[in-house]
């Protein structure tokens, strides 16, 4: 291998012509373009719900209660990763442990919700196909349900590394549950507009 | 993998697997993205070579190979409408996404931006794996939907529904753009970080060679566009899976038939989206290869780019601007006729950096002791064909005259002039240029110059009478131009376009039978044959991994040939003397 | 011998020749823009090839370099000192900025008047033809609302094979409609207002000789306005992919003098208008 920069090795490191390391780079480059994804949706939405002749009222259909229920738990899912961070920036593996389940438990629970929110409609029949409002209801929220998966499949890769001393004492870990962190927050930030987008108006 | 404080990585030797197939080099991935590129390129040739067939000779058996197809493509070996309509339909989707995208972009960017910014390689190396190993499959599941029941896509590149959702394979070509999108945006991501953050010490922005600059654009485009599309397509998805009706309005009745739906959705939504991705994209297809132009012309005339700022500041202008001109494609739409004036301004607009960069690159001739090598020809054809494809934009681009010219080979000819005479022509001319570095090894000059001469006119026998042909009122994607009466004066031109495409075809050969016999046996080749001053010429042919012995230093800009009072009249970048 | 046409067809609308226009002077302006770059071009080529013992020309000395200082004549504008500094790369803009202009005027002078009388505009009055234009895979209706001068309604239940555009016969306002099926008529010289539906997918009306062109989305109502000025029998092409048989979707227009329009309209009325219908098309797949 020359002498040369060595990319692995530049992974975290900030000292680069922006100032941002490249993961972090990455991270927010990857972000920007979800963020275009989940625009068009929102735009699609106001389209079709100015073209069209009657829409629902959010609150008279859905299941608002449910709804801000997982408001609460996505805003605390946010809290806790940010604590598990701290965790880690401090080298506190069992600190960080705790608060990266909390994370992941509260994704889950987040998840059930949603699970027994679209039984409910499943049983009464409604689906995507039932009118304009559910498909995009279902197709957003859905869309968001996977990547909420997503986040949990990455938050329990990272637990399931810190176990392994040669994935925790690797110093690009804490790069990369601030990646993960900043995802999530992403995630979060999503439904806060999802939520009184479809629920509330 | 352990590291040294330096940054060395000591690993043990590769397997044949990661150093060839799983690879996670740049230039390794780079050469990948560059075969299956061109084998993607042949078969969306192939396609098109039936559809010519079809064209010039409507209701004629194909010879050869007719009786090979089924009797829903071709019954008694004369294809039928579906068939052509699925050829339509997958050649465009294969030239663009499957061809010019990976190439002008997987391959060239990946091996050549790297070693021109000094970079050891990409920022990150799995991921560009990854990207590749994307590629290929979602590839290859945009191929399998010929195999599928119903056959391939068949509404057009453009899919615009309800005809969409109700054809037939449609799904797969869905799914398959969903995949090639995550293909391209880890791409894209890739190079945005490797272009901000790994250049050599010395390699500001503005010292970068216009080529570098062209990806980063690119880069930019590809990141921000394709999601839109993404999004799109995957509410086209629910509509064929899960029956909504995004897309679909009310009380549709189709062949007889009420489409069950709920109805609500409006046909515009999808056009609106696609084109808001399909318009940066055909600046994705034409980016790089001016960027092709630019390095092989500096390097041919032996004098710096003339407008190196203005090129640079054109091709970033034509990125902004590329967002807001999409609906141009939709002035007959039945979007509101007030839109159309918004987006005729914007279309003007667009077309000053473009011009600019043209003239910028016709300037740079001047002064200059050109030389007319394989490469430089190619550059040069760009210029004036390239410039046919962009002046046919105009009468297309102005809201009035495309209320006849919207949807006819008119539109044909200058999309093809643009992608094909010129994008590609840049594409195969950056072959003969960079071949050397890739393999070591030169081309051979005689077959390249049969190959240009051979390749150009072909292209412009093909697509020159389709102007023509779109003055006459010709409609696109007919499967039997003869059925339409007013095509019947213009009916002769289609038969030209069919030879000229066939011997297009026999003039690829003897490039083909160069590229891999010089990769074996062409000529060795050193360091710098074209005495160029870029990077990527101050490293081994090909290079080591890693590329470069030591970090480069620069200490200058990209084009700094014939300076007065030099032994040379090239002095590369890193050169410290 | 060979069809070799290149040529626009004859133009038999009123509208029409500002198209024509447009297209010819535009070519001719790119004509002209390509003979003058490619003679530049060529000139380039040749001049400055590659000869031995002559070496090529930096252009150093067309950007002012900073130690010399900026005159007062450019000073006094704004920009003047980016201006003077950035002579050389402003140049390159020369060939833009004669484009930009030509293109201003086009858009300003052209483009937008043309396009507002043509989409934008909706011709009212006693004189106007109308007619409703229903498109499927892959024929075309026309439906003309008679003397009564109203359309009787359309339901899509009752869309059949021998009523392809679900007219509601038992309505009164149906009684003197004339359906038509790929066969358009109308009188010369006198403006027709189409009102364009489509069934199932989108299809778009396209008439070369009238130059006339507009994609029609189903769930919406397409106006176009056309005022025809040659009489004879010109064709109706689709302009949009529409499915597998979409090259077949044609149809006639005929234009006829006001006499024969009105006797044709009384004879299609007198054989039988309640199922003045043809047989569709579309189910003979």
């Amino acid at each position: 291998m020359s002498q040369a920069l060595n990319p692995a090795a530049l992974m975290d490191n900030a000292d680069t012509h922006s100032g941002v390391s490249n993961a972090k780079l990455g991270v927010w480059l990857f972000l920007a373009s979800e963020i275009m994804l989940f625009a068009t949706l929102f735009t699609s939405y106001i389209v079709l719900r100015m073209g069209s002749t009657s829409w629902p009222w959010g609150w008279d259909v859905l299941n608002v209660p449910l709804a801000t229920l997982n408001t609460v738990i996505l805003i605390t899912s946010s809290v806790t990763i940010v604590m598990a961070y701290a965790k880690a920036y401090d080298k506190d593996k069992s600190g960080f442990q705790r608060w990266m389940a909390a994370t992941i438990l509260l994704s889950f629970g987040f998840l059930v919700v949603k699970a027994f929110e679209y039984g409910a409609e499943f049983k009464l029949g409604i689906g995507p196909h039932t009118s304009i409002f559910y498909a995009i209801y279902f197709t957003m929220t859905g869309l968001h349900g996977i990547h909420i998966l997503g986040g949990i499949a990455l938050n329990g890769g990272l637990l399931y590394m810190s176990s392994v001393d040669e994935h925790w004492k690797n110093p690009l870990f804490l790069g990369r549950v601030e990646g993960a962190g900043l995802y999530w927050h992403f995630v979060d930030i999503v439904w806060i507009f999802l939520f009184p987008a479809l629920y509330l108006l | 993998m352990s590291q040294d404080p330096h940054g060395h990585a000591h690993h043990p030797e590769l397997t044949f697997w990661e150093k060839y197939v799983f690879s996670v080099d740049h230039k390794v991935i780079g050469l990948q993205y560059l075969i299956t590129s061109f084998f993607f390129l042949l078969i969306g040739f192939g396609l098109m070579m039936l559809m010519r067939w079809q064209l010039a000779f409507p209701g004629r058996a194909i010879p050869l190979i007719g009786h090979m197809f089924s009797a829903d493509l071709a019954p008694n070996g004369v294809m039928s409408g579906e068939f052509y309509n699925a050829l339509g339909a997958m050649h465009g989707t294969i030239m663009v996404f499957l061809g010019i995208v990976p190439l002008g972009v997987g391959a060239y960017g990946n091996y050549v931006l790297p070693l021109q910014i000094g970079a050891p390689d990409m920022a990150f190396p799995r991921m560009n794996m990854m990207s590749y190993w994307l590629y290929l499959p979602g590839g290859i599941l945009m191929l399998s939907s010929f195999l599928m029941p119903g056959g391939a896509a068949q509404s057009g590149w453009t899919s615009y529904p309800p005809l969409s959702i109700i054809n037939p394979g449609q799904t797969m070509w869905l799914l398959s753009m969903v995949v090639l999108i995550t293909s391209s945006l880890l791409g894209a991501i890739n190079f945005l970080v490797t272009t901000i953050n790994m250049r050599a010490p010395g390699m500001s922005l503005w010292r970068m060679p216009v080529f570098c600059w062209a990806q980063f654009v690119t880069a930019v485009l590809l990141l921000l566009a394709f999601p839109p599309l993404e999004a799109a397509s995957i509410l086209q998805l629910m509509d064929r899976v899960f029956h909504t009706s995004f897309y679909m309005p009310k009380d549709l009745v189709i062949l007889g038939q009420a489409y069950a739906g709920s109805g609500g959705g409006q046909p515009l939504l999808w056009q609106h989206l696609f084109w808001f991705l399909a318009h940066p994209e055909v600046y994705v297809l034409v980016l790089p290869p001016m960027g092709i132009v630019a390095e092989i012309i500096a390097n041919n005339t032996r004098k710096p780019l003339h407008g190196y700022k203005t090129l640079v500041l054109s091709m970033v202008a034509i990125g902004v601007m590329s967002f807001m001109v999409w609906a141009h494609h939709m002035f007959i739409s039945g979007m509101s006729a007030s839109l159309g004036n918004f987006f005729l301004v914007t279309t003007m607009i667009i077309s000053v950096p473009s011009v600019a960069i043209l003239t910028c690159l016709i300037f740079s001739l001047k002064g200059g002791s050109i030389r007319y090598n394989v490469p430089m020809l190619f550059a040069l054809a760009f210029l004036p064909l390239f410039g046919i494809g962009g002046l046919t934009g105009l009468p297309l681009g102005l809201t009035v005259t495309d209320i006849y010219l919207h949807d006819t080979y008119y539109v044909i000819g200058h999309f093809h002039f643009v992608v094909v005479t010129g994008s590609i022509i840049a594409l195969l001319g950056g072959v003969y240029h960079w071949f050397p570095k890739w393999y070591g090894r030169k081309m051979n000059d005689r077959l390249g110059y049969i190959h240009f001469w051979g390749t150009t006119i072909s292209m412009c026998a093909i697509f020159m009478p389709m102007l023509f042909m779109g003055m006459a009122g010709a409609q696109r994607r007919l499967y039997d131009p003869t059925a339409q009466l007013h095509n019947l004066p213009v009916q002769s031109w289609n038969i030209v376009s069919t030879y000229a495409a066939y011997a297009l075809a026999l003039f690829q050969l003897p490039f083909i039978y160069n590229f891999f016999h010089s990769m074996w046996f062409g000529e060795k080749t050193v360091e710098n044959p074209w005495k160029a001053t870029t990077l990527e010429w101050a490293c081994p042919s090909p290079p080591p991994h890693g590329n470069f012995e030591k970090t480069p230093k620069v200490h200058r800009g990209p084009y700094e040939y014939s300076v007065v009072g030099r032994k040379t009249d090239y002095w590369m970048q890193t050169d410290a003397s | 011998m060979g069809t070799y046409g290149w040529s626009l067809p004859v133009a038999a609308s009123s509208y029409a020749g500002s198209i024509d226009f447009g297209i010819w002077l535009i070519h001719a302006a790119m004509l002209g823009i390509f003979a003058l770059w490619g003679a530049f071009f060529v000139y380039l080529l040749v001049k400055y090839r590659a000869r031995p013992g002559v070496a090529a020309e930096r252009e150093d000395h067309e950007d002012t370099p900073s130690h010399i200082s900026v005159p007062d004549s450019f000073s006094k504008f704004p920009f003047g000192q980016l201006l003077y500094r950035n002579k050389g790369a402003l140049k390159s803009l020369v060939p833009d900025m004669i484009i930009m202009a030509f293109e201003i005027a086009l858009i300003v002078f052209y483009a937008i008047p043309v396009w507002s009388k043509i989409k934008m505009v909706v011709p009212e009055g006693p004189e106007v033809v109308h007619v409703q234009l229903i498109a499927e895979q892959f024929a075309w209706s026309f439906h003309y609302a008679g003397p009564d001068k109203k359309f009787g309604p359309r339901r899509s239940e009752l869309v059949h094979f021998s009523n392809p555009i679900g007219l509601d016969r038992s309505d009164p306002a149906s009684h003197d409609d004339v359906v038509m099926g790929n066969e358009l008529r109308l009188p010369v010289n006198k403006v027709a207002l189409l009102k364009m539906y489509s069934k199932d997918v989108i299809h778009s009306f396209f008439v070369p000789e009238f130059r006339i062109k507009q994609d029609i989305l189903p769930g919406m109502e397409m106006p176009l306005w056309v005022e025809p000025t040659k009489t004879g029998k010109f064709e109706i092409a689709c302009a949009q992919l529409c499915g597998f048989a979409h090259a077949l979707m044609r149809g006639d227009v005929y234009v006829q003098t006001q006499e024969e329009f009105d006797a044709w309209y009384k004879s299609r009325l007198a054989a039988n208008p309640a199922a003045a219908t043809p047989t569709n098309p579309s189910e003979e797949f």
